[in-house]
Order: structure tokens, then C-alpha cells, then sequence
């Protein structure tokens, strides 16, 4: 063919050809895309804190380890109450110049997904610690220590906010406290603000899909043998109370021997895995978040974490059973709203 | 490397949570005594070797030489020596070798083997620096026992030659005459190499001989052909090529430097806490390093010796050819200096690079474009042979994927995702994989020396791939929230995938019938065939992996990584290799050490499939954890032997890489004396 063989003819057809389809598959769509869609009327913006620590998230790279994004399956269940929607992503826009908009979705959960992580670890003390090291808190893991967040100083100031570091893992020697600094702060400030925002009302929520088919309905029966709550507190609460139940010494308290984990009558418990706890700051203990209510456990849930928490580590608390969990978890809901 | 690996990974579990060249770490000094401590080792071995030398040159026993003694020392003259005798009467004899004494240094060193400390760092740091003066004393002592092992050495033959000497002057002369004379005449005597031919010449008035080989070895694996002649090249446009290769295998070595780095700290998380070497920010250096450094210049440097080859023309012009490659360097550098210093584009994988950056790489491809279409303008051949198509398209390709990625109208909200699924799958789809084709389609027939088996093919495969491959970027993002009709359409894109794919494999496995036979007497055949392979099988793969189904397992796992390193890595690598051990030896005249190529293609095979098939295990496992829903830190514990054995098949590649590079300088830096002296003759 006479074609092929005018390179002018050839290469223009080629251009046009992937041009073409270029247009259809990705800049129509993503042209239509961003003419469509405006963030959430109750989506909050980042706080200036939070969109510096956005910066230093995209400068160190934690996209590579890191996804932003809820799948509509349902193995994602555990990233967020809803999977994500385009208008979650809406609000991102070109940064500045040089850099292109983030929206930080990521292709690989090296870690944990981070959508809702301002909601389902907010605990500042956690995060920080976690930061320097985090291999302190969960000692499986592979994330890089990000040391040079801190640094040391023999006097804090007032202002300044001290991270407790088990000597075994500071890199400078152990004289000083070590402090969080700005930086540190502002990614906390980030991670803290990635929260799930809540859908207005009225609006279906986008299902899950794959659905487990084979669990069987538990109901009312009393039976808590179909959970695993060892599973349930490893995914739930073991990053702070660790999984031998001694918590971090002046950051999370021990749950082995807790009297409130022993206590036959559970109301304060529940409470506190419902509702959170900030009691014990004078101790050095941070707040605790509302668990239950922020990971959307089930009554059956927490009351195979309670059996877990109340039988491990030589504790031999009165088991519970899901019937008497779920009248209090009522009513603290129903505490909740009439609030 | 590898049981320093292990040490090391046996370390760390051990203690976890300092860095690993921290002053404070005690797996860090504890590596580092280990390593003095063979050294003393070595040392020990050294003295004690010599010390029993001198020992035994000491005890010296003077004994008188008979006759018998005398004919050995004789036989073992040479012609010189028995003139300069006969002249003057001063043989010179060389010496003996030692026997054996013992010493007992070795036991004594290693005993300061820090067990009882191990914990304390404190201690191991004062072992350290007390061991600095010693070591610094050790050095002077081997010095010292090395000059004594010399003198008594020279005394020992000097007195031999005395001894030899007052033998030989007890002899009468007539018996000294015959000994030395008829061992001098012997001595003399050569063959005169025509005592089977006769006197006539043999010729080869045919030219039908070619590779003769005098000087046969024996050989440790079987001798594979050697390169056969080509046409003379331009030696500018050889210079130009050999550049952009060797340009390549430099960025191939550091960034699979930075990518073993990378692989470690899964086994190492605390090998270093500096911000400039963290995870996150070196792992795009590894990727765009080895993507624009490696193999786009690989690619453009094999580009810039079968454009004008197969347009039978000189290449439009050079110069423009060393502007593109000192632009993509260029880049290259800046952008991992960026990436490190925390500078990038926000995140989008191979879109790391800021567009300042990228525009050195996109200003190059356009030079590169021009340069290209003017030298197939002026082709001496009416049509354009199927390579041109394959690289211009892919370098039109690339400079559209670098614009739409990079201009800033489209990339709102999920507008950055949907282009982003986009660029990512084009830049390796459409640039890399179809530059790399036309590669295929030019050497691959050259090395077999037959045509390819179907140029329709060829062209069926070509306008196959354009249609699907454009389509597929987006099923990187199944399941999320972009519009769920674009991810469908990937999907079937994905499976279209199977013509183009299908049909180059058949066309490459069809050109090899028949000449299968050349596979084991060629050393850049291998490399093709195991791209071909992986070229099936990769893409395959990746057709598998963008099902809605196997998504659910195989997404946001580990298997990714594997599957861009089977085909980046099996298909771009190894074709890559393949054009350049079949075009340096043609550019200089030298072949590479047959033997080193072939530890380069085995270490480099091996040690991918140490890589990817534990990765694809447990990648898997990973998947189906995560959908029984079990603790996501399950799912880290899982991999942790499987991130051991990516470590360990990495360590292969990197060292493969090592052999690469030696191997190319031998091939083109071979050492100029000889090139003066012997220019006519070619190189081993």
C-alpha cells in the first residue's frame, strides 16, 4: 500500500489514531469529571496545619505505601464507613506551579489505607510516637522512622509537645526530651483531618460490593463463637493496648489486671469503647478515641472484643454475652442523640 | 552478599528500632567488628605463612651437592643462564618454597570475639577504638615481616648459587662441558613446523574460513559464536551509540542500587533514618532511574544504530543526537536530586518527576523525533521497514503521553486519577514496550540471520496494540470511584490485549523455527528468547490481573510489584540486553568475556524469578487475608519471608548488573596500547 510507505501519511494516521483515543479514554473523561463533581456541602477544607502536613505526606512519598481511597467491595469495609465517591476527591486542586493536584489515591496498601484514619486513630500521642518510630507501637512493622521530625531539647518549653520514646529507640542518645517539631505537628494536624465526610441525608449510600455470603446470621442467640475476638482487638485496639494487653508505659494504660476490664458489671466499658475516655490524662495516659462508635462495631463485636480483653493475658473477667452488650450500647446511643 | 543479608535480617529481628549506621546501634557495630575480625583473620593467615617461611630459611642446612643434585639444578637452566655461566662462571638459581611450622596467632585474635558484650554498645565502641592502635601496629608488623621474608628469601638463593657453583667447580672440565654444553644444545633445539606439510602455503582463496581460532583454551562452557562483521559504521554515529549505552548502564547500576536499597528495608526498616534515603522518597528515584535513565536511553541509543541502518542512510544529524542525550542525563539527575530532596510532582507513580524536569526528557524525545523522521525521509529504501514504524510511533507516543500527563486543564479532582491510570499504562505500554518491539523486529531476524517469519503480523500486532493498549490505563483504579463504564472499558481493553500480544509472540517464536539449533552457539539469542517469554507471559499477566475478580486479591498486594518487574525487568531488560550485546561488539570490534555474559544472563534470570515468584505467592495470600477480613498487620507478618526472598533474587539482579557493566567496558574500553600495537588484529 502506497500509504505505508509515506512516512509523512504513516506517522500522521499514527499520531491521529492514539490521539484519538486519547481524547476518548482520558481527557474527556477527565475533563467531564471535574465539570461534574463539587466536594460535599459538609466537607470541611484543610486546616493551614493540615494542608502544610499534606506537603510534607506528598515530599516523603507516603503515597507509595499508602492509599487514599475506599473501594465499593467489601474487604474495604474496614477503611471507611462508605467507599469512597468522586466528590470526596473534588476539593483537590493544582497545589501550586510546580506541583500537580494530589489526590493521593495510591496503587499499593504496603500500609494501611489512610481515608479515615483521622477517625479511627486521632490519638495525638499515638501518632507522634508511631512517627519516630513505629516499630515502638506495632513491632511487625515495615514503615520508615521518621526521626528527623524531632528533636531534642533538655528543657521543653512549655509549648513544646513532648513524645514519649522508650529509650531502646532514640537515636540521639537519650539526654533530652524529645520534641515534635512544626513538621511533625502539621502531618499530625493531616493525618488527624482525614476523616470520612458523612453523606447529607437522603442519599443512598454507595453499597458494598462481594459481599461475604457465608456468614451465618448469628441473631440473638447469645453465641459469640462465629467472631474471632482476638482479630477483632488485633485490627481494633492492639496498635495502643499492644498485643500483650501492658499498653505503652505513659501512653496507653495496661488492660491485663484493668479493674474496669474485670469489673462484672460492664457499663463502663462499653462506655468507654463506645464513647472514648479521657480520664486518666493527669497519668500521662492520652484520651481515648470512641472506637465502637468511630469503627462502627457491632454489638456482637464488641462483645467478642470484651471476652477477649476480660480472658487474655491471665485476666478471667465474667465473660458477656452480646444480649446485655447490645442493651447498653443502645442505650448509650440513645444517650447520644437525645444529647 | 547473601549471608551478610541474612546477618543482617537476623539482626534486626533481634533488635529493632535503631538505625542501622546510627553511632548508637549495636547490629551496626556489631557488622562492623565482624568485618575487622576477618580482616585480622586474613592478616593472621599472612604473618603466619610468612613467619614459618622465615623460620624455615633460617634453619638453613648446608649440604654438599652431589652430581645427581647438580644435573637437577642444570635442567633447570635455561640458555641464558647457561651462557652467562660459561662466560663467567655466576649461575642464578631461584629459591625453594617453606615448609610449615605452626604459630598460634589465629586463636589468639579471634578470642576477642565481643560475645559476652553483645548488648553493650558502649563496649563495642571502646573495642573498636582500642583496636584502631593495634590494627595501625598490625600493619607496621606486616610490613616489617614482609621486608625480613624478602632479604632471608635472597640470602637463601644467594647461597644456593654459592653452593652451586662450588659444585659445579669440583668437576673437570671435560665432565662440566658435557653437562652444560649438551644441556645447552638440547635446549636449543625447535621444530622447524613444516616436518608434516612440506613447503606449500595453505590458502583460503574463497574467503569461505571465517572465526578461525588458533589458540584453543580449554573451555569451562561451550564457545558461543562470535560476532559476524557488519557493514563499517560511522564512527561518530558508534561514538553516539555507545554513549547513550553506556549512559544507560550507568543509571541501570545506581538505580537498581537504590532499588536493592529499597528492597532491604522491607527486611531492615531501620537501616538508616535520614529523610534523603526514607522509603518513600528514594522509591520513585529507583523507578523513574531505571525508567527514563536505563531503559529510554538503552532504547534511544539501540534507536539511533537501526534508524539509519534500516533506512540505509546516515543519521540526519549527530549532533542533535548528543543534545538529546545530555538532556535526558540531565533530567534523569535532576529529577532523583528533586525526589530526594522531598521535591515532586505529588504522587502519581512515574509522574514523580516535576514538569520543569520532564520537560528536558520531552524536549530531548522532540529533538530525537525530529532527527529520526528526517533520516527516514531521506531512506534509500522505497518502503519504511517495520522497526521505524514501531520506534517513531513510540516516540510520538511518548511525547503525547509526557504532554497529557503533564498540562495542568484536565487534572482536577479525579481528573489527576483518570489521567494518571492513563499516563502511567502508556509510558510503559507505549513508549517503552513498543520502542522496545521495533528493537525486536531489527535484531532478532539480524541474530538469527533469517527475515522475520510475517511482516503482516508485525503489522497486525501494531495498529492491535494501538487500539487496546490506550485504553487499559485506568484498570489500575477498578473499584474506585471513577466512572465505572471507563473501568469496564479498560477491562476490555485489557483483553483485547491478547491480539497484539498473541500475535508478536507468533510472529518471534515462528522466526526463531528452525533456527533453534543457533539458541546454544549465540550469546545474545538466550536474551531474546527469555524477553519473547516473558513478553507472553507478562502481558498475559497483566490482562489477568485487571479482572474485577482478581482485583479483589491481587490489587494494592505485593503481585503488582512483581508483575511490573517480570515485564519491565523480563520483557524491556532482557530485549534491551539482547540489542546491546549484538550491537557493541559490531560498533568496536571486541567481544564481551562469553563467560561473564552468560553469569549475567543467569544471575539476571534467576534472580528475577527469586523476585517475582515469592512476591506473586505471597501477594496472593495477602489478598485472600485481607478478604477474610483479618488484621491488616497479619498481612505484614505474612510477607516477611517473602520481602527476605525478593531481597535475596535482587541482590542476584543488582550483581548481574555488575557483570553487565564490566562486561560493556570490555567490549568498548579495551585498553588503547593494545589498540596502537595491535590494531589490526581483533580483540578476545
Amino acid at each position: 500500500m502506497e500509504f505505508f510507505h509515506n512516512h509523512k501519511k504513516l506517522f500522521r494516521a499514527v499520531f491521529l489514531f492514539f490521539g484519538g483515543l486519547t481524547l476518548l479514554v482520558a481527557i474527556m473523561p477527565a475533563l467531564d469529571n471535574q465539570k461534574n463533581f463539587r466536594p460535599l456541602p459538609n466537607a470541611e477544607p484543610l486546616s493551614d496545619a493540615a494542608m502544610k502536613g499534606k506537603m510534607i505526606f506528598i515530599a516523603n512519598g507516603c503515597v507509595a505505601c499508602h492509599t487514599q481511597q475506599v473501594r465499593n467491595v467489601d474487604m474495604d469495609k474496614t477503611w471507611g464507613a462508605r467507599p469512597s465517591i468522586a466528590a470526596d476527591y473534588a476539593a483537590d486542586h493544582r497545589i501550586d506551579v510546580w506541583r500537580n493536584t494530589a489526590t493521593l489515591m495510591g496503587t499499593e496498601r504496603t500500609g494501611p489505607d489512610l481515608t479515615n484514619v483521622g477517625l479511627r486513630q486521632p490519638s495525638a500521642a499515638w501518632n507522634l510516637t508511631h512517627l519516630y518510630n513505629p516499630r515502638i507501637l506495632v513491632k511487625e512493622s515495615v514503615m520508615p522512622a521518621y526521626t528527623w521530625l524531632f528533636t531534642t531539647v533538655s528543657n521543653p518549653n512549655s509549648g513544646d509537645v513532648v513524645v514519649n520514646v522508650p529509650p531502646q529507640f532514640r537515636d540521639d542518645g537519650g539526654d533530652g526530651k524529645v520534641v515534635a517539631t512544626s513538621q511533625a505537628l502539621q502531618l499530625l494536624a493531616y493525618l488527624q483531618s482525614l476523616q470520612q465526610t458523612k453523606l447529607p441525608d437522603g442519599r443512598p449510600v454507595p453499597d458494598f460490593l462481594f459481599k461475604k455470603q457465608d456468614k451465618p446470621a448469628s441473631g440473638g442467640s447469645g453465641k459469640t463463637t462465629a467472631l474471632d475476638g482476638a482479630a477483632l482487638y488485633a485490627t481494633n485496639c492492639q496498635s495502643c493496648h499492644q498485643s500483650n494487653g501492658e499498653g505503652l508505659k505513659g501512653a496507653f494504660p495496661p488492660l491485663k489486671g484493668s479493674p474496669v476490664v474485670l469489673n462484672d458489671n460492664p457499663e463502663i466499658m462499653v462506655s468507654i469503647i463506645m464513647n472514648g475516655y479521657s480520664g486518666r490524662i493527669k497519668e500521662g495516659y492520652g484520651p481515648m478515641p470512641a472506637v465502637g462508635t468511630n469503627n462502627n462495631l457491632s454489638p456482637e463485636e464488641i462483645t467478642a472484643i470484651m471476652n477477649h480483653e476480660k480472658t487474655s493475658w491471665g485476666n478471667n473477667g465474667r465473660e458477656v454475652t452480646p444480649d446485655e452488650i447490645k442493651k447498653l450500647v443502645d442505650l448509650i446511643k440513645l444517650q447520644g442523640t437525645t444529647k | 552478599m547473601l549471608y551478610s543479608l541474612l546477618t543482617n535480617h537476623m539482626l534486626f529481628s533481634v533488635m529493632t528500632g535503631k538505625a542501622f549506621f546510627s553511632v548508637h546501634s549495636v547490629a551496626g557495630w556489631t557488622l562492623i567488628l565482624f568485618f575487622i575480625i576477618f580482616i585480622l583473620l586474613l592478616i593472621t593467615l599472612y604473618l603466619y605463612f610468612s613467619t614459618a617461611e622465615i623460620k624455615a630459611l633460617a634453619a638453613d642446612r648446608k649440604v654438599e651437592m652431589d652430581k645427581r643434585q647438580l644435573g637437577e639444578y642444570i635442567s633447570r637452566l635455561d640458555k641464558q643462564q647457561i651462557d652467562l655461566y660459561l662466560e663467567n662462571g655466576k649461575p642464578s638459581p631461584s629459591g625453594k618454597e617453606p615448609g610449615e611450622t605452626r604459630l598460634a596467632f589465629a586463636p589468639l585474635l579471634l578470642g576477642i570475639t565481643p560475645g559476652s558484650f553483645w548488648g553493650e554498645t558502649g563496649v563495642l565502641i571502646m573495642l573498636v577504638l582500642l583496636l584502631l592502635p593495634v590494627l595501625a601496629g598490625i600493619v607496621v608488623v606486616i610490613f616489617k615481616v614482609g621486608n625480613i621474608l624478602r632479604q632471608e628469601r635472597e640470602k637463601r638463593r644467594l647461597t644456593e648459587a654459592e653452593q652451586f657453583r662450588e659444585g659445579l667447580s669440583t668437576l673437570s672440565p671435560e665432565e662440566r662441558k658435557t653437562l652444560l654444553i649438551h644441556r645447552r644444545e638440547a635446549l636449543g633445539y625447535t621444530l622447524t613446523h613444516r616436518e608434516l606439510m612440506g613447503d606449500i602455503l595453505p590458502g583460503d582463496e574463497k574467503g569461505l574460513l571465517g572465526n578461525v581460532t588458533s589458540h584453543a583454551a580449554l573451555p569451562v562452557v561451550p564457545l558461543k559464536k562470535r560476532a559476524v562483521k557488519r557493514p563499517p559504521i560511522d564512527p561518530a554515529l558508534a561514538r553516539l551509540v555507545l554513549a547513550y549505552i553506556g549512559c544507560a548502564t550507568f543509571w541501570l547500576v545506581v538505580g537498581t542500587t537504590v532499588g536493592e536499597y529499597l528492597g532491604i528495608k522491607f527486611v531492615a526498616p531501620d537501616a538508616d533514618h535520614v529523610s534523603w534515603l526514607s522509603f518513600g522518597r528514594l522509591r520513585p528515584v529507583h523507578t523513574n532511574m531505571v525508567f527514563w535513565g536505563w531503559a529510554s536511553l538503552g532504547m534511544l541509543g539501540l534507536g539511533y544504530y537501526i534508524v539509519p541502518r534500516v533506512g540505509n542512510t546516515p543519521l540526519a544529524s549527530l549532533r542533535k543526537g548528543w543534545y538529546s542525550l545530555w538532556l535526558i542525563n540531565a533530567a534523569v539527575l535532576l529529577g532523583s536530586l528533586c525526589l530526594m530532596g522531598g521535591i515532586n510532582n505529588a504522587g502519581g507513580e512515574y509522574r514523580e518527576y516535576i514538569w520543569p524536569v520532564m520537560a528536558l526528557f520531552a524536549i530531548a524525545l522532540v529533538i530525537t523525533l525530529i532527527n529520526f523522521l528526517h533520516t527516514i525521509g531521506r531512506r534509500k529504501p522505497k518502503e519504511i521497514y517495520i522497526s521505524n514504524w514501531y520506534i517513531v510511533a513510540a516516540i510520538i507516543f511518548g511525547l503525547v503521553i509526557v504532554t497529557v500527563g503533564y498540562l495542568p486543564f484536565w487534572q482536577d479532582g479525579l481528573g489527576e486519577t483518570i489521567v494518571q491510570g492513563y499516563y502511567m499504562h502508556q509510558a510503559v505500554g507505549m513508549w517503552f514496550m513498543m520502542f522496545t518491539l521495533g528493537i525486536v523486529y531489527y535484531f532478532l531476524p539480524q541474530q538469527l540471520n533469517r527475515p522475520i517469519y510475517s511482516y503482516s503480523l508485525g503489522i497486525l500486532a501494531f495498529w492491535t496494540q494501538i487500539l487496546f493498549y490506550t485504553v487499559i490505563g485506568t484498570h489500575h483504579f477498578i473499584f474506585s470511584s471513577i466512572p465505572w463504564w471507563l473501568q469496564t472499558f479498560a477491562i476490555v481493553g485489557s483483553v483485547g490485549m491478547i491480539i497484539p500480544v498473541a500475535a508478536g509472540t507468533t510472529n518471534f517464536i515462528l522466526t526463531f523455527k528452525g533456527a533453534w539449533h543457533k539458541l546454544s552457539s549465540s550469546y545474545t539469542l538466550p536474551f531474546f528468547l527469555v524477553g519473547v517469554v516473558f513478553y507472553f507471559t507478562g502481558s498475559m499477566q497483566g490482562t489477568a490481573e485487571a479482572f474485577r475478580t482478581t482485583n479483589l486479591f491481587w490489587h494494592f498486594t505485593d503481585f503488582t510489584v512483581a508483575h511490573s518487574h517480570l515485564t519491565m525487568y523480563g520483557i524491556i531488560s532482557f530485549f534491551l540486553w539482547a540489542g546491546m550485546y549484538a550491537v557493541v561488539p559490531r560498533l568496536t570490534g571486541r567481544e564481551p568475556p562469553q563467560i561473564l555474559v552468560g553469569t549475567h544472563f543467569w544471575m539476571a534470570l534467576i534472580g528475577l524469578l527469586f523476585y517475582t515468584i515469592p512476591l506473586m505467592y505471597g501477594g496472593t495470600l495477602k489478598g485472600l487475608l485481607w478478604i477474610a477480613g483479618k488484621p491488616f498487620i497479619d498481612g505484614v507478618t505474612l510477607m516477611e519471608p517473602y520481602w527476605l526472598w525478593r531481597a535475596i533474587g535482587g541482590s542476584l539482579m543488582w550483581l548481574s548488573h555488575l557483570f553487565f557493566a564490566y562486561n560493556l567496558y570490555k567490549m568498548t574500553a579495551a585498553t588503547r596500547i593494545k589498540q596502537k600495537n595491535y590494531g589490526i588484529l581483533p580483540q578476545p
